[in-house]
Order: C-alpha cells, then structure tokens, then sequence
C-alpha cells in the first residue's frame, strides 16, 4: 500500500490552489453542476471545495447513493424478511441503520434476530455453508459499481449447489435516474459529473445520449480533490466553449466500453424491472435489476413474497429529501435538518447513509454556512 | 494435545492454586502480591492519589505490535499518567472462557511483565475466573491502578486562547490495525499498533518543567474525541491544521477505502497536550528523545473562532469542523 502513492499527489495543496485559480480564472457565468454520486458530495464536502471555487459553481447534489434512495417499503422487506424464523439476513453497511416504517435491521438485530453487516457479498457463501439448516437472504443494494458482487454472489451460490441462498435484489442504474432529473423539465442543471466507480464498469458510453439529449457537458472524475477540481475545469472549459460532450477525466481507471467481463455477468443473471419506486422521486421505469425468471427459485421476492409488505410508504411530510435528491433544495434549506433529523437519528433517507447529501453537510457542512466565521 | 484452560482452574481449589503460582506468581512476580492476602496492603508516599480502571475485551487478542495483556497494562498506565500521576500498584483480574490455549495465556501474561517493566508498576493483588464456553469471547482483563500525581492541575477546563495543541504520535494506528487484522476485512498490511506506556514521557515532561495544561490519551473517539471533549468543556475553539496531523500512509489508505476519518480512530500509546505556546519547543525537545513519541507534532492553537469546535483547515485553504465521532465505528477495539 506504501509502495505506490494513491492519495497524496491528489491531494496536493499547490495542485489545488493552481486548479482553484485557474477555474476562478476562466469560469465567466454561473453552472450548476449536478454530482450524481454520493461518493463525489462527499468529496465536495469534506475537503471544502465550495469554499475555493468561484460563486459561479454551484453543486446541486444528485440522487447516487443507494441506500438513500431505497423506499421505505423495501425496508420493512428486509425488516420481514430478517423476522423470518430460521433465518439470516445479510447486507451492505449502512443499510443496517436505515429505519423502515416501525423499526430498524439494526433494532431487530439488538432484539436477537440475525442480521449480519457485510464488507463483501462473498462472506454470503461461507455463512451459508457453516448454517445449512437457515436460509440466508442476501439483500443487495447499489449501483451499478456493487451489481457485479452480487451477479458473481448468484454465480458461486450455483457453482457451490447451495439451496439456503436467496436474494432480495435493489440494484438501481444511474442512466434512467439522471433521464428521470432532466425530463421533468425543471431541473436547473447545466453539466454533470460523471460517477467514477459505476463508470469503471459500464464504460463512460452511457451518458453519451444525455450529453446529446440535454446539451450538458459531462465529465467522469475520480473520487479524490484534484479530480473533482480538474473536472470542473473541464465543465468550465466545455462551457466556455459551447461544448456539451462526455469527457473522462478519470482515465486511470474509466474506458469508454468499461468492465465488459462484469456486464456480461450481470446480463447472465439480471434483467430490467419495469418499474422501481425511488425514495423521493417516485417510480421511474427501466431504472433498477431483478433476477432472471430462470433463477426464480433464488429471488427472496418470489419464494417469500406471502410474507412481505406490499402498501408504498411516503417520507414524513416535513422531509424534503426528494427535493434534495432532484437538486431543488440544499439541506439546510429542510425545516427539520440537524434538529429533528441528525445522523443518530434520521427522518430522511439523505441523513442515513454517509454518502447522503444531508449526512454529509451535517458532517462537514456547517461551515459553509454564510457567516458562520467570527 | 495442548493445555488447555479448564473450569476447575477457576474454582478455587488446588487447580486455581497452581494456575495462580505457575504462572501468574511466576511471572508479576513481587512482594506485596507474593503475600497472597485478601487484600494488597500498600504504604503510598504521597496523599494525593490518581485511582483508574479499565477493561479489555479486544477482539482479536492478539494483533500486530501487541495484544490484549500490553494493552490492559498500557492503558491503565496511560490514564494515570494523564493525571500526572506516577503509576505504582495494578490489580488484575482474567475472565477467561474454558478451553483457552494455557500457552496463549502465558504468552498474554509476559506481555504484560514486560509492559509493567517499563514505568515500573506492579501487579499487587487479582483475581481469575473462568466461565464455560461462550460466557467471554476467549479472554477479557479488568485493570485497576492508582498513581501518585507528581503534577497537579492538569485539566479539560484548562484551555485558554493562545494555547497550542501537540499531538506525541502518529494517529490512527490502533484502530487501522485492528480494522485491518480483523478477519472479515483481511487486508495484508505492516501497520502495528501504536499500543505503549507513557509514563516515561510524561515523567520527562513533568521533571523538565513544561507547564501543561491539558493531557488525555486519544483511545476510542481517538483525536477528534479528545478535541471536542476539550474544546467543549473550556468552551473555546480549537483550529488545527490538517497537514501538520501525522498519519501514517497506510492508515490513510485503510481509511480511504473503508471510509474511515484517521482522526476518529483509537490510538492507545498517543497522547494529546495542550499548554501555553511559549512552552511548546521545550516539551517537543522532550518528547523527540522517546521511541514511543519521536513523531510528535504541533498540529493546531487555541482561538476563539467559535465556541465549543474544532476547526480542521486543509491546505489549501478551505476549512470544516471536525465533528465529534458519531454511531458504531469499531467495536471492541480495547
């Protein structure tokens, strides 16, 4: 890990400041630049970069953190699914936390139910096998980044003959979700930045027709500060220059066709679901995985669907995570961020997750506040 | 096969006897334990006394630069030493779960010899008990310890504008290593853990005549638990500067890819001082001539700014509030 240097040539402060200057520079009008994923709000976040740009940037923080837009609904599935008898849930992270209609996986599991917190979908197999007298339900969740975990899940799961693995399938797809922003119309947003992990697999090539389509300039970055600083200087330069293309600033790790070995697993195991419910912005078609129908005997939806809530459950009235997750509001604009809703206790789904736009300014956000300095 | 830990071995009888005398005589091996009466009966020089406990429940036992015995010694000794106070008399007591490897636990019991031997404290009074299968998770220790305060007034409420903040260590290492070593993880690192006895820095501090104004072990919440805390209770700010924290860079990579911020990792050998800025060269000088502390920084001042936070500036000029931690970052890491 020593031995090749990941994070400090991104981080360095004269690259910064150069990057900083430059875009002060050259930027002559305001763009609202949308940053689809969560990963890159906290980036903005945690290292102030808000607070070296000119006025004219302004982020309007997008809908990719998956566990912020899981409804409700699905929730209280995972929640019925764990309160099954003889039965071991396993999930991502933050998951555990997110609360349903009346409790939390992490509550079930203080009450003795067994829910474990993975780091790798893989450890499903192992706890499968040292458990062959419980079902084990996988819940999985994520973008297009976490789908190919689960596709080679369902692979090893068959290799391995095992009959105790099932799957409750939440993958959702960035393309549909950014159409869905654009179409309405009233989205005010000028140019994107691309995602950086779920590009390394689907290839920059599916945000082409959004380029083309709304005439916003779009550039895939890196995770760390210099990326995110290059990148705007690039929308700031595509801007400039009336320009509105797909470009790869994150050339490190993104080509234009991707991880052509994990889509085609993917498409061995996942298909299209006609219609997914996103927390906040409602349903939007085409926008999220489900099994094959060959693999039915796998899907936790069908093998247990008797005992899994079917009622849609909206947000407390006073949440306005939808309106964040569509960039119309900012967090602190919510009645009820840092008071009623807090990161211990959160109302909405953009306070759950660490990558959640509300979780994130709660975090490292209260000094962008106007004059908040002394 | 090999020896195992037994329930008779704690229950009183000839079997517990042995277990104490074989190993645990043979090892803290001092006068006043030696004695074996209900209670250490102890002749303390001065009347102003730090008294402390902790627990270990650490999981795994053992980890790369230590294990559960250095670390319930260290860390009963670093909260006296953050008293100013001279560690002198532990009590150890071991619940540990039957079937335990013997050889394991002597190996644990060495570690916390040859940890005792560095600021000179002694064990003077235990126990043991050992519960059947699943009643503990292999071992947990209770330590207790009192101290004579060589040095009076150190405090939280003590921070004033003007003060400066030193850190004596790298931070983060505890907490990454055991991230790191845990087996779900399995990530193939060097990183040790920072796990060590201050006393003898502390001493050195003390018998220099630094004036310090606050002192406390960054452990779980690690550095920005003992900043918050501090900045709350003398209600000041406190402003540090990202780049001056050392971290090492394979901390920052654990963090990196698991999401992690090295300053809210525990840390149990690094110490946190403030004191006022005139006496910051003096005690750096110090601290540079211990192993446990060459990598001592000033990372940050005391300001008004705003009340009760902390503000991290990076180096290029943006700024945020560091955050007290928040939720369940690791459990069982001491």
């Amino acid at each position: 890990m020593s031995e090749v240097d990941l994070i400090e040539g991104f981080r360095d402060p004269e690259h910064m400041k150069a990057l900083a200057a430059l875009i002060k520079k050259e930027c002559k009008s305001k763009i609202n630049i949308m940053e689809v994923c969560g990963g890159h709000t906290h980036t903005i976040m945690k290292f102030g970069l808000s607070q070296i740009l000119p006025e004219f940037i302004e982020f309007v923080h997008g809908p990719g953190c998956p566990v912020c837009i899981m409804p409700k609904e699905r929730i209280d599935h995972a929640i019925a699914l764990a309160s099954m008898p003889n039965t071991i849930l396993a999930t991502l992270g933050d998951m555990i936390r997110v609360p349903g209609s009346k409790t939390s996986l992490q509550k079930l599991r203080a009450e003795g139910k067994d829910i474990r917190s993975l780091y790798s979908p893989l450890d499903v197999i192992k706890i499968a096998q040292e458990n062959p007298d419980k079902n084990v339900v996988f819940f999985a969740i994520g973008f297009e980044t976490t789908t190919p975990m689960s596709a080679v899940l369902m692979q090893h799961t068959i290799e391995n003959k095992l009959t105790n693995v099932f799957f409750h399938i939440n993958h959702v797809t960035v393309p549909e979700a950014v159409e869905a922003i654009m179409g309405d119309g009233n989205a005010l947003i000028d140019a994107f930045l691309g995602p950086s992990h779920v590009s390394v697999i689907t290839g920059y090539k599916i945000y082409e027709p959004i380029a083309e389509k709304y005439h916003t300039p779009i550039v895939v970055a890196g995770f760390e500060p210099t990326d995110v600083m290059e990148s705007v200087l690039r929308i700031v330069r595509q801007v400039n220059e009336g320009k509105s293309v797909v470009d790869n600033e994150y050339a490190r790790a993104v080509s234009r066709e991707g991880n052509l070995k994990a889509q085609a697993l993917v498409n061995t195991y996942f298909e299209k679901r006609t219609h997914f419910r996103w927390r906040g912005i409602g349903d939007i078609p085409n926008s999220a995985l489900k099994l094959r129908a060959e693999y039915a005997a796998f899907d936790a939806e069908i093998v247990f669907d008797d005992v899994l809530p079917k009622t849609e459950l909206n947000d407390h009235k006073l949440c306005i995570c939808g309106d964040i997750l569509k960039g119309r509001a900012k967090p602190f604009d919510c009645k009820v961020f840092g008071k009623a809703c807090t990161p211990t206790n959160p109302m909405g789904s953009c306070m759950v997750s660490s990558e959640g736009a509300c979780s994130a300014y709660f975090k490292y956000g209260k000094l962008n506040l106007k004059g908040a300095r002394a | 096969m090999s020896k195992k830990i037994l329930l008779s071995h704690g229950g009183g009888g000839e079997e517990t006897q042995n277990l104490i005398k074989e190993l645990f005589f043979k090892h803290f091996d001092n006068e006043i334990l030696l004695r074996m009466e209900d209670a250490a009966s102890l002749v303390m020089e001065s009347t102003k006394i730090a008294f402390t406990t902790d627990s270990f429940v650490v999981s795994p036992l053992f980890f790369k630069g230590g294990n559960i015995g250095k670390l319930a010694i260290a860390g009963t000794v670093n909260d006296l030493s953050m008293m100013g106070a001279k560690p002198k008399y532990l009590t150890c007591s071991f619940m540990i779960e039957e079937g335990f490897e013997y050889a394991k636990l002597e190996e644990i019991v060495i570690s916390m010899r040859d940890e005792m031997a560095k600021s000179g404290v002694k064990i003077v009074a235990g126990d043991t008990k050992v519960v059947p299968r699943g009643g503990v998770d292999g071992l947990f220790i209770n330590t207790a310890g009192i101290g004579e305060i060589q040095y009076e007034g150190i405090s939280a409420h003590n921070l004033a504008e003007g003060d400066v903040i030193i850190v004596s260590n790298e931070v983060g290492n505890h907490g990454a290593c055991i991230l790191a070593t845990r087996e779900e993880i399995e990530l193939e690192s060097d990183l040790q853990t920072d796990c060590a006895s201050l006393w003898k820095p502390v001493e050195a501090l003390i018998n220099a005549g630094v004036k310090i104004h606050a002192l406390r072990d960054a452990t779980r919440g690690g550095l920005s638990a003992v900043l918050n805390e501090w900045a709350e209770t003398s209600k000041v700010c406190i402003e540090v500067d990202e780049a001056k924290i050392p971290v090492a860079q394979e901390v920052k990579g654990v963090c990196e890819l698991l999401g992690f911020e090295p300053y809210e990792f525990a840390n149990e050998g690094t110490m946190v001082i403030c004191l006022p800025q005139s006496e910051a060269q003096k005690a750096l000088d110090v601290l540079q001539r211990f192993p446990e502390t060459t990598k001592c920084a000033l990372i940050g001042k005391v300001t008004t700014a705003f009340t009760c936070k902390v503000v991290l500036h990076t180096p290029w000029g943006s700024e945020r509030f560091l955050e007290p931690p928040k939720g369940e970052l690791l459990p069982r890491i001491c």
